[in-house]
């Protein structure tokens, strides 16, 4: 292969002036950061409240938690956050959806993608949230009732603090997910990493420097999530349960 | 905890093994020889760059570039004297392209490759095949009829593209307070105009032509403004291979020096095109008439 390799590529100035491509990867990985982070707000804090609900002994409640897992679960990433950008302005009342359009294009594309991520991912949360507290031995629960806590306390003080932290590694997982699932956003417009990845590509034409340092940025986002959720587990883990060697 | 970082490492070091020229110092043989050995040369298109290369209604790939790829086929056939020649077609993008190109899996692209300075550290080009001015499209009751009128509105452009430079470039300089959005290709930033996120799309004016065929309703839609850049397509081929050059450079200026061009032209441009029977409606402009008379494979900067 006849690549013609060049790694100042990065030190170069943009067409644009005023800032180095190097500017371009930084600003990037600032808006996936952002987007990740805002998306795992909104995926923890609901994905646990639905997991609570799915588990509750009432079938309305519960069946509204599994009716948001499925509907969320079931349709590809791609597809809700068109749905979110391109058609839902077009349901609200006219002058809200032209509001919306008209809006900061950097706003709205960011609005639209750290919303769509973080109820995509509540669902995935949710079912883990679940998965936990079912893991308990039933026993927790009765036990819990039996001495006269109320359903609300059962899960406050019994079955929450023990199943978050049953769940912490596939927790991490979704934590990962989540960072590499805000790549989706530049199909809306927002240049986050992996769009200025191939916006660089685009000017210079040094495809593969572009796209081997986007890698090893990637990599070392999720390694120091990696690297801080271990701390998280090994803080929070239960004597005599799964974690502990 | 050690572990990771050892596995963190060994991962950096492949990476950086993988960058070394070392290991890609392998050269390819040149195109020719290569098409005679496998009896097959593979041309790359586009999917969707109306009238360039693209999908017709019955999937098959057509367009204006095309049809000049086939005609270099048939000289390379001529030159190699091998009338059975089988052709492969190879789908790529603007992102796949240029690394297709140099791991010798397409060996020939003709689509709507703007031929720059940039590009040519990596590959080589044709003599130039069209030309094109960057203006604006827009809905026709938007009331913009230039780039004057787009102060203080979003305007949508596709990312990576010579427009998107100028139009941030002349948003800063004249002070304009317009939102520029980069839209992944072209069809989501028209996408983004026909919703309303923006009054117009600044792109290659060819390419806007094409974007109205494909439109639901292709009279709500006209071409504004003065252009404000020329740039050349031209065909892509590997760098430092003047035989195959030479023979693609030959078959393109016989097309224009004999006139044939100007056919081909007709039936892309100033006639009914698929997959909607629409006329772009797209006279031959005073710059590509001089480009035919006199061929070259040139950049514009």
């Amino acid at each position: 292969m006849n690549y013609n390799w060049d790694w100042s590529v990065f030190f170069r100035e943009v067409p644009s002036g005023g800032e180095t491509y190097i500017d371009w990867l930084l600003s990037g990985l600032g808006w996936t950061l952002a987007v990740a982070a805002a998306a795992w707000l909104i995926a923890f804090v609901l994905g646990s409240m639905l997991g609570v609900l799915r588990t509750l002994p009432n079938r309305v409640l519960s069946g509204i938690a599994a009716t948001y897992v499925e509907i969320f679960r079931n349709i590809p990433l791609l597809v809700q956050l068109f749905v979110w950008f391109y058609v839902v302005p077009e349901l609200l009342p006219r002058e809200l959806g032209n509001a919306i359009k008209q809006m900061d294009p950097t706003t709205s594309q960011f609005l639209t993608a750290f919303v769509c991520l973080g109820l995509f991912t509540a669902a995935r949360v949710c079912e883990q949230v679940r998965a936990g507290i079912e893991s308990l031995a039933r026993g927790q629960k009765n036990a819990a009732l039996a001495v006269g806590l109320t359903l609300r306390q059962t899960y406050r003080y019994v079955l929450l603090p023990m199943a978050f932290r049953v769940i912490v590694p596939p927790m991490t997982s979704e934590f990962l997910n989540i960072f590499k699932n805000s790549a989706v956003a530049l199909t809306v417009g927002l240049l986050e990493l992996t769009a200025q990845t191939r916006q660089i590509t685009e000017y210079t034409a040094q495809t593969f420097e572009a796209f081997i340092v986007t890698t090893v940025l990637y990599l070392m986002i999720t390694m120091i999530v990696i690297l801080a959720m271990r701390w998280v587990e090994k803080r929070t883990r239960v004597p005599g349960y799964i974690g502990t060697n | 905890m050690l572990n990771l970082v050892r596995a963190s490492m060994a991962a950096l070091f492949c990476a950086t093994l993988t960058a070394s020229p070392f290991a890609l110092a392998q050269e390819l043989p040149a195109t020719l020889k290569k098409i005679k050995d496998s009896g097959t040369i593979t041309l790359g298109h586009r999917e969707s760059s109306i009238p360039f290369s693209y999908y017709d209604d019955k999937q098959q790939v057509v367009g204006y570039s095309h049809e000049l790829a086939l005609k270099i086929v048939d000289a390379v056939k001529r030159e190699l004297k091998m009338p059975n020649l089988q052709v492969k077609l190879n789908p790529v993008t603007s992102q796949t392209r240029i690394p297709l190109m140099q791991n010798g899996t397409i060996d020939l692209e003709c689509g709507s490759t703007t031929n720059n300075t940039e590009r040519q550290r990596q590959v080589a080009f044709s003599n130039s095949i069209f030309q094109i001015g960057t203006r604006l499209l827009t809905r026709k009751d938007s009331g913009v009829k230039d780039f004057a009128d787009l102060k203080g509105r979003n305007v949508v452009t596709t990312a990576g593209t010579t427009s998107e430079r100028l139009i941030r470039k002349m948003n800063e300089e004249k002070n304009m307070g317009m939102n520029v959005i980069s839209a992944k290709d072209h069809g989501d930033a028209f996408l983004m105009l026909e919703s309303g996120r923006a009054a117009a799309f600044m792109m290659d004016d060819a390419l806007l032509f094409g974007e109205i065929a494909k439109a639901r309703k292709p009279g709500d839609w006209a071409v504004v403004g003065k252009p404000q850049s020329f740039e050349a397509y031209g065909c892509m081929l590997r760098k430092d291979d003047p035989q195959f050059k030479k023979v693609v450079d030959a078959a393109l200026a016989d097309l224009m020096k004999s006139g044939q061009i100007n056919k081909i032209y007709a039936k892309w441009f100033t006639s009914p095109v698929p997959p909607k029977g629409l006329n772009l409606d797209f006279p031959m402009s005073p710059e590509l008439q001089a480009l035919f008379k006199n061929p070259n494979d040139k950049a514009i900067e």
